[in-house]
């Protein structure tokens, strides 16, 4: 089967900090991976090394080659704002913009020049109907965002980053900051959505990654130690750290 | 038991403190005395006749319709030509130039700009605006020395409007593939559009109410036409203001009198508005 | 897409030019002073300029010594600041260790009202209530003089000291508080042995900031001090600033290019260049506490 993302012999420095050491993995088209592993082992990092948002850190430094479609995205001449509208990201915290639930779900086809209201208000219907909250909102779509709820808002947030269409969407620890109701529908919106997306999902909670996906990497202080089908890792580990951090032992 | 000297401190402590609410609320004692003695003096001098009149040489039949305008221009003006400025080179200190050397270069020289005395930049516009540019003694003059003087303050609030802006709607706009303008544009800006307005607004309040740079560009003339062009010549109400207290017949002070009650008008609405915008925007955005 | 870079760069290149306007108004400043008061300087010599104790240049017998001007922005500047900071910094500590919030919630917003009133309004008050309040108890006192207008000054400024001295007390970590109190201290000593010394180089940012404020201000002095350049440090009879001695040129028919139009510029330097040492020593104090800062 062909890769959908591949990562060759990646590290990653900041200064001489060496957070991410020889990490090489495959993900393929619709399935759900998740990153597990302590804070700091990395496993925040390599996920934001694939839509480039690590750029933004000042002595963030690279080697190795992570491929997406079979496009090197560290290539020189890699349109960084194309590859972001590929691969959407999912944020720990919900982030919604200060403006309109509309807004806020169009924002991606606004920057890209779309005006053609028809489009726009069919993005907003379909994508809501996707993330499940159509039935809720859709008499106050001009309403502010950030008066939903926790959950609602995550959801919005979802539903704009599909707006754009990518056909990888990372999400970071993406029902951290939520209540356990919100957390079971965003969820089980993931398992709906695997079948029109490839998902990277990193999570501190190991029941969900059990719960939400089918492959399973568990990082280490920046190694990936193993990776592996996900109720394979979590009922019978190769190596023994992992044994040790899905007991509880550490971490 | 409580010892001697405990009780001494506990007294002192007591005292200090009626004396600290005692030195707070003299500053709003004088602010309603200042505002009681003005409204007593000159409220009745407020009348249709009063708003709608041209300068006069007798007290009783002029009136405060030339300077009135100019201020109303100048305000226009001076927001035209200071907020696009202010706004743009505030984002550029935020956003582009942080940490390069050129960048805290301009910072320094900025919190020097706003040190400067008003009246240097009057000293600055006669030279460069009246003279050189031959603008003369025209509300484009004016505007242009008072946009000068309040850049500083707009750049600043600005940037404080900026850095308020959490990182995460930052990222939220580049990671749905926006450039790095279009985030400032459609994502970091409308989230600190409150913040830049109330700066804004506060930094307008400050140019209405000036007098002496305006003074020295030569806009204290006797002016009977009203302005209806940037090139006109022009007077405001500071201005205004201070040529009627500067003669002895008790009319043109009476005049004065109701001319800074317009005057404080303006300046509390804008800054009543300023000071709801800030309210309003911070109940409404909780990160 | 190059054509989206090429936008992007342009923009980039635009904000850069608006932020690249601050350093013009500051080259257009010190080019306006300098080459208007070398042209001063061929014809004053810097000594007379410096020493001479009288300034006359509208008269007929000419003197150009700076030193009554500066007596007078010394003396309302001086009553200004004797005024602001102590009532401004006693606010400052009420308003922080003190005053319930509610009271608090108050007190601040009506303070900076005082902030936002136009100075030619305090100069009004200075001339037409301050002054005849203070005949009252100093029969002696002229008409303008330099008290009335530097205790308006001082009320004016006020707001600025507070607020400033408000910030350095507010930023001082609770800890430290808690430690002065865990030893039975009281609030007052904690906040005279503890709060006040640890917040001591921004109270002193707030106090030199006030000093370069009463140094240029100008509606207040030209409205009620007087006008006339007298060298002395007697607060009841009329003086001159440097910024009223400004305004009163502009006010004449001066001609443009005239020694006595050049004056302006040479009081005008003398003002920027005090003011500019003040905000200077400002300016390193705070970045350097900022840095010490917890």
């Amino acid at each position: 089967m062909q890769s959908k993302i591949s990562a060759k012999e990646v590290n990653v420095y900041y200064g001489s900090n060496h957070v991410i050491k020889h990490v090489s993995l495959d993900i393929f088209s619709n399935e759900v991976v998740a990153f597990i592993g302590p804070s700091g082992c990395g496993k925040s990092t390599f996920l934001r090394l694939l839509n480039r948002m690590n750029d933004f850190i000042e002595s963030f430094r690279m080697e190795g080659q992570i491929f997406i479609d079979n496009e090197d995205i560290y290539d020189k001449k890699i349109n960084v704002e194309e590859l972001r509208k590929k691969v959407g990201m999912v944020f720990q915290k919900p982030n919604p913009f200060p403006k309109s639930i509309y807004e806020n779900v169009v924002y991606g086809l606004r920057i890209q020049g779309i005006k053609n209201k028809k489009q726009l208000d069919e993005v907003v219907e379909r994508t809501l109907k996707q993330v499940g909250i159509w039935e809720e909102v859709k008499d106050k779509l001009n309403q502010s965002a950030l008066a939903l709820s926790g959950g609602q808002q995550q959801r919005v947030c979802i539903a704009r980053t599909l707006a754009v269409e990518p056909s990888v969407v990372l999400m970071d620890e993406p029902t951290s900051a939520l209540d356990p109701i919100s957390t079971a529908t965003i969820e089980e919106l993931i398992y709906h959505l695997k079948k029109d997306y490839t998902i990277v999902i990193v999570t501190h909670n190991m029941q969900q990654a059990g719960r939400v996906s089918d492959r399973t990497a568990f990082f280490y202080m920046g190694e990936l130690v193993e990776f592996s089908d996900t109720k394979e890792l979590f009922t019978n580990p190769k190596v023994d750290l992992t044994q040790k951090y899905i007991t509880g032992r550490f971490g | 038991m409580i010892s001697n000297s405990v009780k001494i401190n506990r007294f002192k402590d007591r005292i200090f403190k009626w004396y600290g609410l005692l030195s707070t609320t003299i500053g709003v004692v004088i602010l309603f005395v200042f505002l009681y003695t003005i409204i007593k003096e000159g409220w009745d001098r407020l009348n249709w006749q009063f708003f709608t009149s041209l300068p006069s040489r007798r007290p009783s039949s002029a009136g405060i319709l030339v300077p009135l305008l100019g201020t109303f221009w100048i305000m226009i003006l001076t927001t035209i030509i200071a907020v696009p400025i202010g706004v743009a080179a505030a984002i550029y200190l935020e956003e582009y130039g942080k940490k390069d050397k050129f960048a805290s270069f301009i910072e320094v020289n900025i919190a020097n700009l706003a040190g400067v005395p008003s009246i240097i930049y009057g000293l600055l516009a006669l030279e460069i605006f009246v003279r050189i540019m031959g603008l003369g003694r025209s509300l484009l003059s004016g505007a242009f020395t008072l946009s000068l003087l309040i850049l500083p303050i707009v750049i600043v609030s600005t940037r404080e409007a900026l850095k308020s802006v959490p990182k995460t709607i930052r990222e939220a706009s580049y990671a749905l593939g926006a450039t790095k303008w279009k985030t400032i544009w459609n994502a970091v800006l409308p989230s600190a559009a409150g913040g830049i307005l109330t700066g804004v607004i506060l930094a307008i309040s400050r140019a209405i109410g000036e007098t002496a740079p305006l003074v020295v560009i030569g806009a204290m003339l006797y002016i009977t036409t009203i302005p209806t062009h940037p090139l006109d010549d022009f007077s405001v109400l500071p201005i205004q203001i201070y040529n009627w207290l500067s003669r002895p017949q008790k009319g043109f002070i009476e005049n004065a009198t109701a001319a800074i009650i317009v005057l404080l008008a303006i300046t509390f609405i804008l800054n009543g508005i300023a000071i709801y915008l800030r309210n309003k925007w911070q109940n409404k955005v909780k990160w | 897409m190059p054509r989206t870079e090429l936008k992007e760069k342009f923009i980039e290149f635009l904000l850069k030019a608006s932020a690249f306007i601050s350093i013009f108004t500051t080259i257009g400043i010190l080019y306006v002073l300098l080459s208007e008061s070398t042209d001063f300087f061929k014809e004053v010599s810097i000594v007379e300029f410096l020493t001479d104790k009288q300034w006359t240049p509208l008269f007929t017998e000419k003197h150009y010594g700076i030193l009554p001007l500066l007596s007078g922005t010394l003396l309302t500047s001086f009553i200004a600041v004797l005024i602001a900071v102590p009532i401004g910094l006693s606010i400052a500590v009420y308003l922080n260790e003190y005053s319930p919030k509610k009271i608090r919630k108050i007190l601040k917003p009506t303070l900076e009202v005082l902030a936002a009133i136009p100075t030619v309004v305090y100069g009004y008050f200075a001339l037409m209530v301050v002054t005849p309040f203070l005949q009252l108890f100093i029969p002696s006192l002229s008409g303008f003089n330099a008290l009335s207008p530097g205790i308006v000054m001082g009320i004016m400024i006020i707001p600025l000291v507070a607020s400033l001295s408000e910030d350095a007390l507010y930023a001082i970590p609770y800890s430290l508080r808690e430690a002065s109190y865990g030893m039975g201290a009281t609030k007052l000593q904690t906040v005279f042995r503890v709060l006040i010394p640890s917040a001591s180089s921004g109270i002193i940012v707030s106090i030199i900031l006030a000093i370069s404020r009463a140094f240029g201000e100008t509606m207040i002095v030209a409205i009620a001090a007087g006008q006339q350049p007298n060298f002395t440090f007697n607060p009841l009879v009329p003086i001159e600033t440097i910024t009223t001695y400004i305004v009163q040129v502009s006010l004449g028919d001066v001609v443009q290019g005239s020694i006595e139009y050049k004056t302006i510029y040479a009081a005008g330097i003398a003002l920027f260049v005090l003011t500019f040492i003040l905000n200077n020593i400002s300016y390193y104090i705070r970045k350097k506490y900022q840095k010490y800062q917890l």
